[in-house]
């Protein structure tokens, strides 16, 4: 079996992060139509005006990725990823907050 | 190669409806869908699910495969008999074909043959991986060892796997959930098509003392009862050394403490809360007896007066 060593710098997709209509096209494997569409659903809220002039945050990318994925394997329509999106970022800040909230695990144990 | 029971896969009897088939398949694909799902194998079982309806809910692959026999068992050693799959033309979405197993591809063989002779060129597919890292390794920033079995084609068309191995840098004050996109990490394209993304998603272990709320980390502290009701400086350890914190006269258990931009980095940094935790000390000897005695009988308090008991 081969093996190959590589040292390799990374993009974080970030708040600090900005990418142009174009770019979250191509990232996302999408067509400029859908990505319209889910500027229109509301799915992503990007800076600017016209699409030539849009900026998504780096954590757009993420979530547009996501999108499309429930969308294809799910058969949803983007309201419906839209909703659940919504959702699941509710469940995740949920959890983050619940885990503040219980006990680290090996300090519950000593109770 | 192990046989696949992909009745059991979708928890369903081999004489099941297509209607039964479908309901089952969409209703463990919300359940396991990787981007949904909570559950620690969801991305295998899920795999599991597509491969299963890939073949149930079309008449012809049903039929195909229900050809086997019906006395096989899950994980059963499997060797496809003779003229398995035939000559029919079976299709496939060439997107998630790569993706199913052994068992799969000597059932449907041929006509995965005849995908990959498909000389469009195509971009491979973007890989997401999970990146199991420290709450430490996000506050200095780390490199760390990533390694990938990648399956490709070898010289005389056969798959072959190559072991690669990515040294990474972890930015400090990557948060939960942020992802380190890796261009041309991902599977390699078709046809002189450019390879595919890969997409690192950070996850943190379990912390042995802090829990983390975004950029904020947070830490149950303990005192004893005299620090919190006198006051004290105390020592509290943050994830760059300890350091000295004054309590505040009268405090009580569940009040927070918060220290400025101790937690991860970043703009704005985060901060690390304390929540004050009064803890009281056993009484098991009699010196410690004697002296909640006294206070039971010095100090007028009722813990329960807000209950109107």
């Amino acid at each position: 079996m081969a093996r190959t060593e590589t040292d390799i710098e990374g993009i974080l997709l970030d708040e600090t992060l900005t990418v142009s209509f174009t770019e979250l096209t191509s990232l996302c494997g999408a067509t400029g139509r859908v990505v319209k569409l889910m500027v229109t659903e509301g799915l992503l809220q990007p800076e600017g005006q016209q699409p030539d002039d849009w900026r998504f945050s780096g954590l757009e990318v993420r979530r547009a990725r996501r999108a499309l994925r429930l969308r294809r394997d799910l058969d949803l329509n983007l309201a419906g990823v839209a909703l659940a999106l919504d959702l699941l970022d509710e469940l995740e800040t949920l959890r983050e907050r619940l885990r503040c909230l219980e006990p680290p695990p090996d300090r519950a144990r000593d109770d | 190669m192990q046989y696949k029971d992909y009745y059991k896969t979708l928890g369903v009897a081999r004489d099941a409806s297509q209607d039964e088939i479908k309901r089952a398949y969409r209703k463990l694909a919300r359940k396991y869908h990787p981007d949904v799902s909570k559950e620690p194998n969801a991305e295998t079982r899920f795999k599991e699910i597509n491969e299963a309806n890939e073949v149930l809910r079309d008449a012809e692959k049903r039929s195909a495969y229900d050809a086997l026999g019906s006395n096989w068992r899950a994980g059963q050693d499997f060797r496809p008999p003779p003229g398995a799959g035939g000559a029919r033309d079976f299709h496939f979405n060439p997107d998630q074909a790569t993706d199913y197993s052994d068992f799969f591809a000597s059932i449907f063989g041929r006509a995965f043959k005849s995908e990959t002779k498909d000389s469009r060129r195509r971009r491979g597919q973007d890989q997401s991986v999970k990146l199991a890292i420290d709450l430490e390794e996000a506050h200095q920033g780390a490199t760390r060892q990533i390694k990938l079995d990648v399956p490709e084609t070898g010289p005389g068309g056969q798959p072959t796997t190559r072991s690669k191995t990515l040294n990474v840098r972890i930015p400090a004050g990557v948060t939960q959930g942020r992802q380190i996109r890796l261009a041309g990490q991902g599977s390699p394209g078709h046809n002189g098509g450019p390879a595919g993304d890969l997409y690192l998603e950070i996850d943190f272990k379990p912390h042995r003392l802090f829990t983390l709320e975004g950029r904020d980390i947070q830490l149950r502290l303990p005192i004893a009862p005299w620090e919190a009701a006198l006051g004290a400086t105390v020592k509290a350890p943050t994830l760059g050394g300890s350091v000295s914190l004054k309590i505040p006269p009268g405090s009580q258990s569940g009040q927070k403490l918060r220290l400025k931009g101790r937690g991860l980095p970043g703009d704005p940094p985060g901060d690390e809360i304390l929540v004050l935790e009064i803890v009281t000390p056993p009484a098991t000897s009699d010196a410690a007896r004697e002296i909640y005695r006294r206070m039971a009988e010095q100090l007028p308090f009722d813990p329960r007066a807000q209950l109107g008991v």
